[in-house]
């Protein structure tokens, strides 16, 4: 996984509650059986016509929101299915920070599996953020310090602290948990003797 | 100190936990499907891993099958790889696998009971999000991403962090024509979308122990739809009776090991929840969805809701985005609303007494002459019983198209799906735009209600078709 460093960018704002990973990216392109290309067809259904000719009043098809990697968005982002598509669809199109008041919990955590920082702030701050959106002006995410930067103004935000170290360092949760493999199998031990089913024994 | 179910699940679960809590649970029961896993596999192969434990999974395809002839096999190329790709994977990997063709090939949440791979206690993970059906036997299943597919295949634990307990309580009983899908809409219309954020759902009270084990999957199904990742229900005889002689439950002396230890999974009577909501049986009618969100909700009595009534100015835009999608408008009774198809099928209602539910409303009358009815039974076990008691007959000669089993129409990830601007009464879980096709609009409503509207050829009141 990628570090998470600090971002600098002009944030696009979505103003919609209950963003779903429908649609993050429909279902058409979850036959994949790769995790990258997807950032083509990201809010696919709002990002182009019918014909499938780019809708041009869609934030993310204007200059410079084409290049952004700070999304602002409604209230409970993310909800619905459990597709990593739709991290992996944000990511590939060069998101890697969501600012928002409130997300579905899955999609929160596969944020983090893919070094995409999920941000939560109240509601008065997002709109307080997302004029900085309209203005086309840049804000600056740093992880480290937690803290959002925007003109002469911040805002601290909150993240839990593991989290935060994985992102920050890339680290790979199977290699840290493959490292209490001797852990894992002494609960099997006792899980054979303790629920001798679950084994089918 | 007093301990929730869910309490107790966890910590028969933990395997570490680090000083701020995070945790390191064991996975008893783990299925896998074809859309959220080759990533994950790709994923041990290039980093020379295993599986740990591949006699705990289970896979199926069930997304991206076809639901009609399947002797030629799959046409949609990409379809067909990743069946395919699951194939090989599960070959490669040692995973048992029901194949497209095996007859207890179906939707991954539904072969998983009836297998009896679901079982009380144990902890149940899948890389989708409807894993909280098999919350219903009093485990604590959940989706995951599939990122964490792969850690469990590489690992047989998950990494977690502790949600907090919030208990439902559905007293009374439910009146004629009434079902458990109505209760689960009813439920989240009062709690929101995002109410369950943050939570596990334990459903109890009367009512819910009053259901069958196939109503209480209903509910625990949507329970995402409600925002929580997992929602369960105390086990019982009722559960217990269920699992009794499936091929994949316990047997001989493991049985009694078992069901002594699941006879004691229930929260203790003075356990603390951290949110409670009440709701009592007689208010609950028959409900359907008029927007695109699982929260708006209505009585198939209720108008659609008018946008200016909102003092809130993100619902009010909601809304108004809703009914334009849906091409609704305000004030318009539900019951007036015209459709042109019905599909009656998925994890949520796609079960044997779903199909007994509808059937019992279409038998002996016809589908009106505009609208286009398909039953897709949740998997070939439940399609085969179907066909035992003759119910594809019964649907078959009021007009309704009998498929093969698979997700079909509740995502359309395969063939079946709406066209922009169809109208559906579906009995699946999600009514987002472009759910079931692009432009699609979803009225979500339980197998009668939807019998009753393929029926009518507009949504309709399933209580008029009661005898």
């Amino acid at each position: 996984m990628q570090k998470f460093k600090t971002i600098k960018s002009i944030p696009a704002y979505l103003p919609i509650v209950n963003i779903d990973t429908d649609m993050i990216i429909p279902k058409q392109f979850l036959k994949t059986i790769k995790r990258t290309g997807l950032g083509k067809n990201l809010f696919y259904e709002m990002r182009y016509n019918e014909q499938g000719t780019p809708n041009d009043d869609f934030i993310l098809n204007t200059s410079p929101f084409n290049d952004t990697n700070i999304l602002i968005a409604g209230k409970n982002f993310g909800c619905g299915s459990s597709r990593e598509h739709a991290p992996w669809a944000l990511l590939d199109f060069g998101i890697t920070c969501v600012i928002s008041s409130s997300y579905a919990d899955i999609f929160y955590n596969n944020c983090f599996k893919n070094g995409i920082l999920p941000i939560v702030l109240p509601e008065a701050k997002i709109k307080e953020l997302s004029e900085y959106s309209k203005r086309k002006e840049e804000i600056i995410v740093n992880l480290e310090k937690q803290k959002i930067t925007f003109g002469n103004n911040e805002i601290d935000f909150e993240i839990d602290q593991f989290k935060k170290k994985c992102l920050i360092e890339g680290l790979d949760d199977i290699a840290l948990s493959l490292e209490k493999n001797p852990k894992i199998t002494e609960f099997e031990k006792k899980l054979s003797s303790n629920r001798p089913w679950i084994f089918n024994d | 100190m007093s301990k929730t179910l869910y309490d107790k699940i966890w910590d028969d679960h933990l395997v570490h936990t680090q000083d701020d809590g995070t945790s390191l649970l064991y996975v008893d029961r783990h299925l896998v499907h074809e859309v959220t896993s080759p990533q994950a596999f790709e994923g041990l192969r290039n980093s020379n891993r295993k599986v740990r434990q591949p006699n705990l999974t289970l896979a199926v395809a069930d997304h991206n099958v076809p639901t009609s002839d399947r002797s030629k096999g799959i046409s949609d190329e990409e379809s067909k790889l990743q069946v395919e790709t699951l194939e090989k994977n599960c070959d490669e990997f040692g995973i048992k696998l029901f194949g497209m063709n095996d007859k207890r090939q179906g939707i991954v949440h539904i072969i998983g009971p009836e297998q009896g791979f679901t079982q009380p206690g144990s902890i149940i993970v899948c890389g989708d999000s409807h894993t909280a059906t098999h919350g219903a036997f009093g485990s604590l299943a959940f989706g995951i991403g599939t990122s964490e597919v792969e850690h469990v295949l590489a690992t047989q634990t998950l990494v977690q962090k502790k949600s907090k307990n919030f208990r439902i309580k559905v007293d009374g009983k439910l009146s004629i024509g009434v079902t458990s899908k109505d209760v689960i809409l009813q439920i989240i219309g009062k709690i929101g979308t995002a109410g369950g954020t943050g939570y596990v759902i334990e459903y109890a009270g009367s009512l819910i122990s009053s259901l069958s084990v196939e109503q209480r999957m209903t509910i625990c199904n949507m329970t995402i739809e409600g925002g929580a990742r997992a929602g369960l229900i105390e086990p019982d005889e009722k559960i217990f009776n269920y699992l009794n002689g499936r091929p994949m439950s316990p047997k001989k002396e493991n049985w009694d090991k078992a069901l002594d230890y699941w006879s004691k999974l229930k929260s203790d009577g003075d356990a603390n929840f951290d949110k409670e909501v009440t709701l009592d049986g007689k208010d609950i009618m028959p409900m359907v969805t008029w927007g695109t969100s699982p929260q708006d909700v209505i009585s198939i009595d209720g108008r659609i809701p008018n946008p200016e009534n909102e003092a809130d100015e993100d619902r009010k835009n909601s809304i108004e985005r809703s009914l334009k999608y849906m091409g609704l408008k305000p004030g318009t009774a539900i019951k007036d609303v015209k459709i042109d198809k019905v599909f009656i099928g998925s994890c949520t209602n796609g079960r044997i007494e779903d199909l007994r539910d509808a059937a019992k409303i279409v038998k002996n009358k016809k589908v009106a002459q505009h609208v286009y009815a398909m039953v897709v039974p949740g998997s070939g076990l439940v399609k085969q019983q179907a066909e035992q008691e003759g119910l594809d007959k019964v649907f078959k000669d009021s007009g309704f198209d009998w498929r093969e089993p698979g997700c079909s129409m509740c995502l359309a990830m395969n063939a079946d799906k709406l066209k922009p601007e169809e109208r559906c009464a579906s009995t699946s879980n999600r009514n987002f735009e472009g759910r079931q096709g692009r432009g699609g609009r979803t009225h979500l409503v339980s197998p009668g209600m939807a019998a009753a509207a393929a029926i009518s050829g507009s949504l309709d009141d399933v209580r008029k078709f009661q005898n």
